[in-house]
């Protein structure tokens, strides 16, 4: 078994939304420290209000202003905060019912430990020093020693100076990428310059980048076999937009290239050559760069070109 | 209506990381055994249907790549599912009723190694309210643990319980990942313990579906599914009563379990508390239930996200196949503290 092949991954996304006016009134509102909740079919309150009844999913518009304070109806001592959870230090996660409502909210509670946390105890929020219309415009909620509220909510018309219509929502997840064994064993033959397909036991087409799968016959492609280096050009493309972060001067030409012994062209960029001057049939070879992986482009050989019978099969 | 059976069940050993594997690697052995159980080649299947998670593999389309272990050309009748495999079943059961096919190829996998899946399963939250806080898998499922808690209907012994009944299931099952006598542990997000949750783990499975005669001369005994409904609640937590779980009863009902008694009940239930919630919805606590629950050892054994639905329907059919159950309740959860939930009653003749 060949080393395992790991690198980082990070896919990172600031996801922008629209609101609509149920949802767009509830944050503004939290800027504005007004908790809006809507009236539901059956007279519950729900909050955070949705735009449709939970239950019969009719539309439902109809905003109340509900307390601050409220009950808590589940809870969990969360010892070890995680990235991106609302508090950095051990904390409840809570399901808290404002006054006024019928149903909860969940947040994070800030207490000293999980002996001062019980379900039916009274919290309040805390807000957070600034607020932008978002839900972590809760700071998270903090126990309240005061008297309960008189629980009735009061109707509120949503409206408010300069309404937050849509969020920007950061994403991010991390992964540990590992390619398996076909794709790993390509990577350790590429670091040494060599290009390794694999074949098919079935239809003995050999595949280049290998996946380990043959994607006709459906069964392990476990036979290494060496290509190319050298390849021929069998259909291409000439790039006049340029990618963001790419160094690469416009145009440039993008191109499939079947390497010799592969039954797959794969894709690279043709260099050494003007753009205008790529054709079907040119003859290239890798050009690799110091310390890289990978090839980082292809570029003529000088031969003559290859006859269109001998590619037509891989275009 | 025709009648459709499960007819071949395979699946991966689970493993904490499956690094060495891609995923059509870890997949294309379970979808060779299966196919080799019927004597079908996947030129004769007539769909194939998947189930996987992009967010598992922190990649765009990931399924398309798995695709090739099928043997994708020429082209096949093919669909996916961003779900639990349970629900690719479920399409290609509602393919084959239709009489479109005759049989039908149902695989899923997962590998939750790449990655951190209690962050990953935030992103099915909704993205205004609740996604923002990051609340995290178990957190969500210790909530949901704390609240049957104070409601008086389960306890941390009794949930110890399930966690040692469910592993000791699993001592003798072949692909298991956690199985024997596993200790409670730390506690993770209080209520719940390391022991009360699931392992984290890569695997996959795939199971081969026929109609009528079809699946009489693919196997001697064929799991016929005799019912199978899914139903959904309200997304948001706190507008639900998270001691039940009213979708899990109304699919069992559509499903026809409640008919005639079960022997057997393969529950998709990744944390110990949600099984209390299960066994409630499903009438399973009856002082005279003899129903088998989780004899596979369920998802405290093995949980390899996208493919633990499907397991429990397969782990029901093999049952069947094997002479050990004659009636058979499978179920298969998703979203946050039991918010989908599919049902299917499997029969053996």
């Amino acid at each position: 078994m060949p080393e395992v092949l790991t690198a980082p991954l990070v896919v990172e996304f600031p996801f922008t939304r629209s609101l609509g006016p149920v949802q767009s009134a509830f944050l503004t509102g939290l800027r504005e420290r007004t908790v809006l909740g809507v009236t539901a079919s059956d007279g519950r309150v729900v909050v955070p209000p949705t735009e449709y009844d939970p239950v019969t999913a009719e539309e439902i518009r109809d905003l109340v202003e509900v307390g601050t304070s409220g009950t808590v109806t589940t809870w969990a001592w969360n010892p070890s905060p995680r990235r991106g959870q609302p508090l950095a230090t051990p904390f409840a996660w809570v399901l808290v019912r404002l006054d006024g409502a019928g149903t909860a909210l969940l947040h994070a509670l800030d207490a000293p430990g999980p002996d001062a946390v019980r379900t039916g105890m009274r919290v309040r929020v805390r807000w957070a020093p600034e607020r932008t219309g978002a839900i972590t415009d809760i700071a998270c909620f903090e126990p309240d020693d005061g008297p309960a509220g008189d629980g009735r909510p009061v109707p509120h018309s949503g409206a408010f100076d300069d309404p937050v219509t849509q969020i920007t929502l950061p994403a991010r997840l991390d992964y540990t990428y590992a390619p398996g064994r076909a794709q790993s064993r390509y990577l350790q033959a590429l670091a040494e310059h060599r290009i390794v397909g694999e074949r098919c036991p079935s239809c003995d087409k050999v595949y280049v980048p290998p996946r380990g799968a043959c994607p006709t016959c459906g069964v392990a492609t476990g036979t290494q076999v060496e290509v190319g280096p050298r390849g021929t050009v069998t259909t291409f493309c000439i790039v006049n937009i340029k990618a963001k972060n790419l160094d690469i001067e416009v145009p440039y030409v993008y191109a499939h290239i079947a390497l010799d012994g592969a039954d797959l062209a794969l894709h690279a960029r043709i260099g050494g050559i003007p753009y205008d001057r790529v054709r079907m049939g040119l003859r290239v070879e890798p050009v690799w760069t110091e310390d890289s992986r990978f090839p980082d482009h292809y570029r003529p050989t000088g031969e003559p070109d290859a006859g269109y019978d001998s590619y037509k099969e891989l275009i | 209506m025709r009648d459709v059976a499960v007819v071949a069940f395979g699946q991966s050993d689970h493993a904490r990381d499956s690094a060495e594997t891609s995923e059509v690697e870890m997949l294309m052995p379970v979808l060779h055994d299966v196919l080799e159980q019927t004597g079908l080649a996947a030129r004769d299947i007539g769909f194939t249907c998947s189930g996987s998670s992009d967010y598992l593999a922190g990649r765009a389309f990931s399924f398309t790549m798995a695709l090739d272990g099928v043997g994708a050309w020429p082209p096949i009748s093919e669909s996916h599912v961003e779900m639990d495999g349970a629900w690719a079943l479920y399409e290609a059961w509602v393919k084959l009723l239709t009489g479109e096919a005759e049989t039908a190829l149902v695989y899923s996998y997962g590998k939750s190694s790449p990655g951190s899946v209690r962050d990953v399963l935030t992103r099915q939250l909704d993205p205004y309210y609740a996604a923002p806080l990051w609340p995290d898998a178990v957190a969500l499922a210790a909530l949901q643990a704390q609240a049957l808690i104070d409601a008086g209907l389960t306890d941390p012994q009794e949930l110890a319980g399930i966690a040692a009944r469910s592993r000791a299931a699993a001592a003798t099952h072949p692909h298991a990942q956690l199985r024997g006598e596993v200790p409670m542990g730390e506690t993770l997000v209080a209520p719940l313990r390391t022991g009360d949750c699931p392992p984290i783990g890569d695997g996959a499975a795939a199971v081969v579906l026929a109609a009528g005669d079809t699946a009489r001369r693919l196997t001697d005994r064929p799991a016929w599914i005799r019912g199978l409904d899914h139903r959904i609640e309200a997304h948001a937590l706190g507008v639900r009563d998270l001691t039940d779980s009213p979708s899990t009863r109304l699919a069992a009902e559509r499903a026809g379990a409640f008919e005639r008694p079960l022997d057997t009940a393969e529950l998709h239930a990744p944390f110990t508390s949600q099984e209390v919630v299960l066994r409630r919805a499903l009438r399973l606590d009856a002082p005279d239930s003899t129903v088998c629950v989780n004899p596979s050892g369920g998802a405290l054994a093995a949980n390899p996200v996208m493919a633990t639905g499907l397991i429990r329907l397969g782990e029901a059919a093999a049952r069947i196949q094997r002479g050990a159950s004659d009636r058979a309740l499978a179920h298969a959860t998703s979203g946050p503290c039991l918010q989908h939930n599919l049902v299917a009653v499997l029969e053996g003749e």
